[in-house]
């Protein structure tokens, strides 16, 4: 096989585009799809200053290297989440990745700082373990991006992700979520504007790409994520990519295009039920944030081994423990 | 030939080598959510696997948040649920 453009030996095929290409074109290609999808999307002017949210796995990686080849001002945000050798061992690659290219880290421990992890936080305040987690990123990422000035926080989020995000809100036709499915989130009051500028590539460009730059990434999964829909999803959509290739590509493209708009809320309403949240100021549609509450009854428990009986003892007793009904 | 999987590790030894889109189709491989990688190096379907080769086969899909959606709504639907 060889290269589409300089007729050199290829490393890899990508058949969506039905071409070949060597390492130096494979990563322009990278670089290319990813401006076309920043300017498609209006995602960012010249200049501007971007907070990477950096998980130490691929994608942010790539994200953030190819931000920085395209000349943008990035800073990286890792969060300790306190899963275990998972987060420790996550946390020395975006440290290692940031040392060695002289880049920005800024680090937020969540047990430190919000006196809670994800495992220990998650059971205390009986959420799931993503809903926790994901709650918990959500929160910190916009404060971040918000205290530090930037323009954007950008996420890697890759296509196969919005792939398997837009497959899963479809089977339960999650009109809400499927309104707010987009590459872009603009800037509103008490929130900063949220883009994923790998909107147009594929996860495993994003692995390849790494491999070729030489950026050591996390291998192993989060065990929270072992065996959840996200990744059966993926699969499956694989499977329709390797009889048609391009597929998941027209899916998501063809949605924005042609179905997204149909889905569309008011950001309008939703802005006009919002309100400083009563203990850490961010918008929220009910007195205390989410955010919040979580962290409350997430802190309740210690996050020390105890046996079942005496966490739910310490549950119960904790200051502020709330007598609602799990919502996760 | 050696061949690693990762994710969980798993290790194979063929006696000869074979072009990389054999070995996935032997591993029952869907080549989409992997990559392959001969000797250090990215390599794509049609390559012959030397009979020496140190192949290690990487999956691509990783699990991610499964929480869609952005964060005023998301916000907003579980308060109103
Ligand atoms: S898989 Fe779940 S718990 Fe693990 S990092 Fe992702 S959202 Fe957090
Ligand atoms: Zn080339
Ligand atoms: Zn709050």
């Amino acid at each position: 096989m060889k290269c589409r453009v300089c007729r050199e030996p290829a490393i890899i095929d990508i058949r969506r585009h039905n071409a070949n290409f060597c390492t130096e074109h494979f990563l322009r290609l990278c670089r290319d799809q990813t401006a076309k999808a920043i300017k498609e999307f209006d995602m960012l002017d010249e200049g501007d200053r971007v907070l990477v949210a950096v998980s130490g796995g691929k994608d942010s990686l790539a994200l953030w290297d190819i931000l920085i080849e395209l000349g943008y001002q990035a800073d990286g945000l890792y969060i300790g989440l306190g899963i275990g050798d998972y987060s420790d061992e996550s946390g020395d690659f975006a440290r290692d990745f940031a040392r060695q290219r002289d880049l920005k880290l800024i680090e937020v421990d969540l047990l430190r700082e919000y006196g809670y992890d994800v495992p220990h936080g998650s059971r205390a305040a009986k959420r799931a373990p993503c809903s926790a987690c994901g709650l918990s990123k959500r929160h910190i990422f916009d404060k971040a991006a918000l205290d530090g000035g930037y323009d954007a926080l950008a996420t890697g989020h890759n296509l196969d992700d919005e792939a398997a995000v837009l497959f899963g809100n479809t089977l339960r036709w999650q009109v809400d979520y499927l309104g707010r499915q987009h590459p872009v989130l603009p800037a509103r009051s008490g929130f900063p504007k949220k883009i994923k500028p790998l909107i147009r590539l594929y996860e495993r460009e994003m692995a390849a790409y790494c491999v070729l730059q030489n950026i050591d990434y996390i291998l192993e999964e989060c065990p929270m994520a072992v065996g959840n829909k996200h990744i059966a999803y993926k699969e499956a959509l694989n499977q329709i990519e390797l009889q048609s290739p391009g597929s998941k590509l027209d899916f998501v493209f063809g949605f924005f295009a042609r179905a997204a708009e149909r889905f569309a809320s008011s950001d309008a309403a939703i802005d006009d039920v919002l309100a400083p949240c009563t203990t850490c100021g961010a918008p929220t549609p009910s007195g205390e944030c989410a955010f919040c509450r979580l962290a409350e009854r997430a802190t309740a428990a210690q996050p020390v081994r105890l046996s079942p009986r005496r966490e739910k003892t310490s549950v119960r007793s904790g200051p502020s423990t709330p007598s609602e009904p799990d919502r996760a | 030939m050696k061949v690693t999987l990762r994710n969980p590790t798993r290790e194979f030894e063929y006696d000869h080598g074979m072009s990389v889109q054999k070995l996935l189709n032997k591993l029952e491989l869907n080549r989409e959510s992997v990559l392959v990688i001969a000797d250090g190096a990215l390599v794509p379907g049609d390559v012959r696997l030397a009979d020496d080769a140190n192949v290690e086969i990487r999956s691509v899909i990783s699990g991610g948040s499964v929480i869609s959606g952005g964060s005023v709504i998301s916000e907003a639907v579980e308060a109103g649920r």
